[in-house]
Parts: C-alpha cells; structure tokens; sequence
C-alpha cells in the first residue's frame, strides 16, 4: 500500500514545497519561540541557580556555591525522603492505576445492559478537579471522626466497630489511593480506546479455530494494548510525578508523605532558599527524563514509522 | 423453504459467534463492572449528598444517608465569596485554551501537511517539554513575575498555562491533522488559496472533532492546575482551586459546604467532560495509533 502511493505523494510534496521555506515555517514559529521562551529559559535560570548560594533572607550571601546544593538535596533526610516518596508514589499509583484500568476496560469492552451509565459512572472521578478530590478523600471519607470510611465499618458492625484514623496510621497509602482514584479512569480511558480498535475479524478467525479467551488475550489483545498501555504509564508517570495537590491538601506534606514538588514549594515558598529549589527542581527534571527516556522513545517511534 | 431454514441457521450461528449468549459467567461478569463501576463513582455521589444535607447532618457517625435535604451548604459556599475566583477561572482556563488552539493549530499544520525539514526534531522538542517537570520553571517564573510586577495577575496565569498545554495540544492536532487528504490541499492551491484561506477552508473541517479534543484536555487541565495558581496569584487574581485549598476553616462544621463548594468548582468540568465523553477518549488515545 505505501509503495503503490509513494510516487503520488512524492509529487505533491514537490509541487507544496514550491511555496516559499519561510512560508511552511511561519506557522510553527509563534508556538516554537514563546515554548523556547516561557519553558526553556526558566529551565535554565533554575540550572544556574541551582549552583547558587541564594536565600531570599541572606541577600548579602549570594553568590556562587558549586555542587554544593546538589549534595544537599542528595544528603538531606528530607530531600532524601521526598526523593524516594516521589519514586514510591509514582510508582505505585501508575502500577496500580494501569492494572486496575486494564482490567476495567476489559470488563467494560463487553457488551451488558447500562454499559454507557456504567462507563459514564468510570469517568467521573477524572473530571473532579484534583483539589476537591483531595478534600473529599481527606474530610469525607478518611476523617476519623465522621469519615464515610469509619461510618460504614459502624453500619455494618456495629456499635463497637474498629474506628482507623486513615490518615494518620497510613499517610503514604491515603494519599496513594486518592490519587489511583483519580487516574484509573484515565488509565482505563485510553486502555479501552485500544481494545475499541482491535481488529474484530482476526480475533473472530482467532476464536473460530479454537483458540482460548486465555490464548487470545495473551497473544492478540496483549500485543495490540502495547503502545496503548504504554501511552497511558507515560502520561501518567508524567502527571503523578508532579503531582502537588493531593500531597499539599491531604498531609500538608506531613507524616512523610513530601514528595520533591511539595519540597521544592516548600523550599522555595516558605524557607526562601532559591538555590536548594533550584538544585531539587534539577532532580526532578533528570529523574522525569529517566524515567519518560525508554517510555518516549517507543511513543516516538510509533511516528517515525508512519513518517509523513 | 429449507434453503431459508439453512441460510436462517447459518444466519443465526454467526450471531451466536459475534454475541455470544449472555452466559452465566458473562452475566456475572456484567454485575461486576456494575459494582466497579459504583464503587468508583461512590465518593462523587456521597459529596453530593453531603453537600444537601445540614452541617450538623453531614458530619455524623454513622452516616445519616436519609436526612432531611438543605440548601445551607450551598448557601454558606456562596456566601463566602467564591465569584471572583471562579470567574478568575473561567478567564484564565477560556483564553488560555483559545490561544492554545491558535498556536498549536498552525504548528501541528507545518509539523504534519507541509513538514519543515527535520521535523520529527521539532515534534521531539515540543515533546519534551512536556517532560520537563513544569515545578522547575516555578521559581524562575516567580522571580520574573516578581521582577516586572505581575504577581496576583491572571494575564500572566494565563500565558503560563497557554505554554504549559502547547506540547499536548499540538501531539493531538498533528494526529488529526495527518488524517487530511492531501488532494483537497492541491485543488485548495491549483484554486490560488493562500495559507489562511487554505487552513480555514479546507484543513479546519476535516480536524474539528480533533479542535474539539484538544480544546476540552487543554480546558481540563489549566481549570484544574493548582501550584502555579498558588504561587503566582494573591487575593486579586485567585483561581477557583486556590479559594478551595483556604476554604477548610478549623472553627465549627464545614464538611456540607466543603463538598458543595467542591462540587461548584468541579462542575465546569464534569459538564464538559460528559457533554464531550468520546472526545475525552479520542483525545487522550490521541496518537497512540497514528
């Protein structure tokens, strides 16, 4: 199919590019200066800073400081700490998101009655906006005092229920599952959009010949949610590694549960120490990097093949 | 007759293939999507109950499902002078999702119909920006703001979320775009249309729905950003996310209006996101298959 369309387009390709350079370049400029502007020179005032002593409350002692934030941020127990609360929340609300998505889009790519209101009812948690969702976690249903979750351990056993102050005895899990509320929906939103493009007819053939429903996840519908899956931890990982509403609205960033956004406000916002939020902004950016590189190139390969 | 009877049978036997009898498994399988689907939606449907009962029937233990209905949270939310922050909001979210489009629109174009020379580089800088954890940018930004006087102003809110959405934005349109065909591109230019008559005429129908997708993600996400909004803007300019994290007061029962006022500012969004339901999908699915 593209050997036997190749030579057309060829040719009107040839008779576009007969318009000016600076005429197929024009539109992408203003999106390409004001990105370079607004993202990329605050990225590089934040790499400068980082090798800065720079306290708002010192003005007098600014000046250069080598590596010496970064062997803060890197020594620090709290910076330490908020470093391994953003892997471990990343990790587990992407893992958990995606599995659990997974496993709804296939229960929701079946047909049964009221599937659209059962679908409908799926995405709603995405479209609570992530402050409000955190208030409700945190004050209507782990509050240890009239939070639905105490609330319902006493409807259904009584009197005498064991009451769990949530927040309190497993901060890091509150947090996690507020967020996996969030984002399963969106897991579970582009996981389904992949089943939905399956070919139907190869799996029909598939069935027809006898292969299992087992055979024909594992070997069809696997392979073909590949990118699907991917696309989705990707965003994902993206979005939950920033995250800062949840962490600042449930926790306040207390009981452990900063993670390096919530640090860096904190170092930045109430301690005033430019040069250390720098240096913690450039560990996120590095560790964001790793973590998308292997994710992105696959995503981004997907275009090359296609290469229009 | 028994030709009929075959072709029926036969008729029939691919029905059972395509849909298979409801079986008892499947059934069951049908009841637990319904109980997933439940369980997820219950904390939305239990904040609007909260959010019509009374204060002092909202925060019982157990759970006063069935008492009596009150307007008094609502009351109390907009009492406490929530409109400039919404309208705030609404500013902020509408013009920064509009320039999104006008930017990203004309860049996914070059990027997809008339590629520049070396345009997967530039594809791949849009990208990764979008890596570019957006919190390594707020001091910068804070300082620049600070600098020129723009702190507590919405304008630059605004071209702050303009920037943050046009990697996204132009992902998505790039996808739809390259779903035009490029003959009605030809007859556009045999026709002697220039870019801008060519962009709206010919290119702007086919990629609507695609508009639409991106339009609704960027609306999504600039009315829900929050740490920027805190940073940036003071009494004058709050957002709505601002004026709920300094709603929760410590004094007396708040949980009624806590989750009213939640439901206000997630409103906006939850209309959109149902109105546009398979736009939502489309979008976030957005090239992953093209």
């Amino acid at each position: 199919m593209t050997t036997a369309t190749a030579p057309v387009g060829a040719s009107k390709k040839g008779a576009l590019r007969r318009s000016g350079d600076w005429a197929r370049r024009a539109p992408l400029l203003p999106a390409l200066i004001l990105t370079l502007l607004v993202t990329q020179l605050p990225f590089v005032v934040t790499l400068v800073t980082s090798f800065m002593n720079w306290n708002a409350y010192y003005p007098d002692e600014r000046g250069f400081a080598g590596l010496d934030n970064f062997k803060t941020v890197l020594s620090d127990p709290d910076a330490r700490k908020a470093i391994i609360m953003t892997v471990v929340l990343t990790l587990s609300v992407v893992l958990i998101a995606l599995v659990l998505g997974l496993l709804i889009a296939l229960l929701l790519d079946r047909k049964f009655l009221g599937q659209g209101i059962v679908r409908t009812m799926m995405i709603t948690p995405f479209l609570i906006v992530p402050v409000a969702a955190a208030l409700l976690w945190k004050h209507a249903l782990y509050n240890p005092e009239y939070g639905l979750f105490n609330g319902m351990l006493k409807l259904v056993f009584g009197e005498h229920a064991p009451q769990v102050d949530w927040i309190g005895q497993y901060p890091v899990l509150a947090v996690i599952f507020a967020i996996v509320w969030q984002w399963t929906p969106f897991m579970m939103l582009i996981i389904l959009a992949g089943l939905q493009s399956r070919p139907m007819d190869v799996v029909e053939a598939a069935r027809i010949d006898g292969a299992s429903a087992w055979q024909i996840f594992v070997h069809m519908t696997l392979p073909h949610l590949r990118q699907y899956i991917e696309l989705a931890a990707l965003l994902g990982t993206i979005y939950v590694i920033q995250n800062f509403d949840h962490v600042f609205t449930i926790t306040s960033g207390g009981l452990g549960t900063a993670n390096l956004p919530y640090y860096i406000y904190q170092t930045f916002y109430t301690a005033h120490d430019y040069g250390l939020a720098s240096a913690a902004g450039v560990v996120v950016v590095i560790g964001t990097q790793i973590a998308a590189m292997l994710a992105l190139r696959t995503v981004f390969s997907i275009f090359k093949e296609q290469g229009r | 007759m028994s030709a009929a009877t075959t072709a029926d049978t036969a008729g029939s036997k691919t029905q059972a293939i395509r849909h298979r009898k409801p079986s008892n498994a499947g059934r069951l399988l049908g009841v637990l999507a319904w109980a997933v689907g439940l369980m997820f939606v219950s904390p939305v449907l239990w904040m609007i109950l909260t959010s019509l009962h009374k204060e002092s029937d909202a925060a019982t233990n157990p759970p006063s499902f069935f008492a009596q209905l009150s307007g008094e949270g609502y009351q109390a939310f907009f009492d406490s002078g929530p409109m400039p922050s919404l309208i705030n909001s609404a500013m902020a979210s509408i013009t920064s999702t509009i320039l999104v489009i006008l930017l990203a629109f004309p860049a996914a174009y070059a990027l997809s119909i008339r590629p520049v020379k070396r345009w997967t580089d530039v594809l791949f800088f849009f990208l990764s920006t979008k890596f570019l954890p957006v919190v390594a940018g707020l001091l910068p930004i804070y300082l620049f703001a600070e600098h020129f006087n723009l702190l507590d102003n919405i304008n630059l809110l605004t071209l702050f979320y303009t920037v943050m959405n046009l990697p996204i934005a132009i992902w998505m349109l790039r996808s739809f775009l390259s779903e035009v065909p490029v003959e009605m591109l030809e007859a556009a230019q045999i026709d002697g249309a220039g870019l801008l008559r060519t962009l709206r005429e010919v290119v702007a129908p086919v990629v609507m729905p695609g508009i639409a997708s991106a339009a609704l993600i960027c609306f999504i996400f600039s009315w829900n950003e929050l740490l920027f909004a805190r940073v940036l803007t003071g009494t004058v300019a709050q957002t709505a996310p601002v004026f709920l994290t300094g709603f929760v007061t410590s004094q007396g029962l708040f949980l009624a209006k806590v989750c009213a006022a939640s439901l206000i500012v997630s409103l906006p969004v939850l209309i959109a996101g149902f109105a546009a339901q398979d736009k939502l999908v489309q979008g976030l699915s957005m090239g992953a298959v093209r």
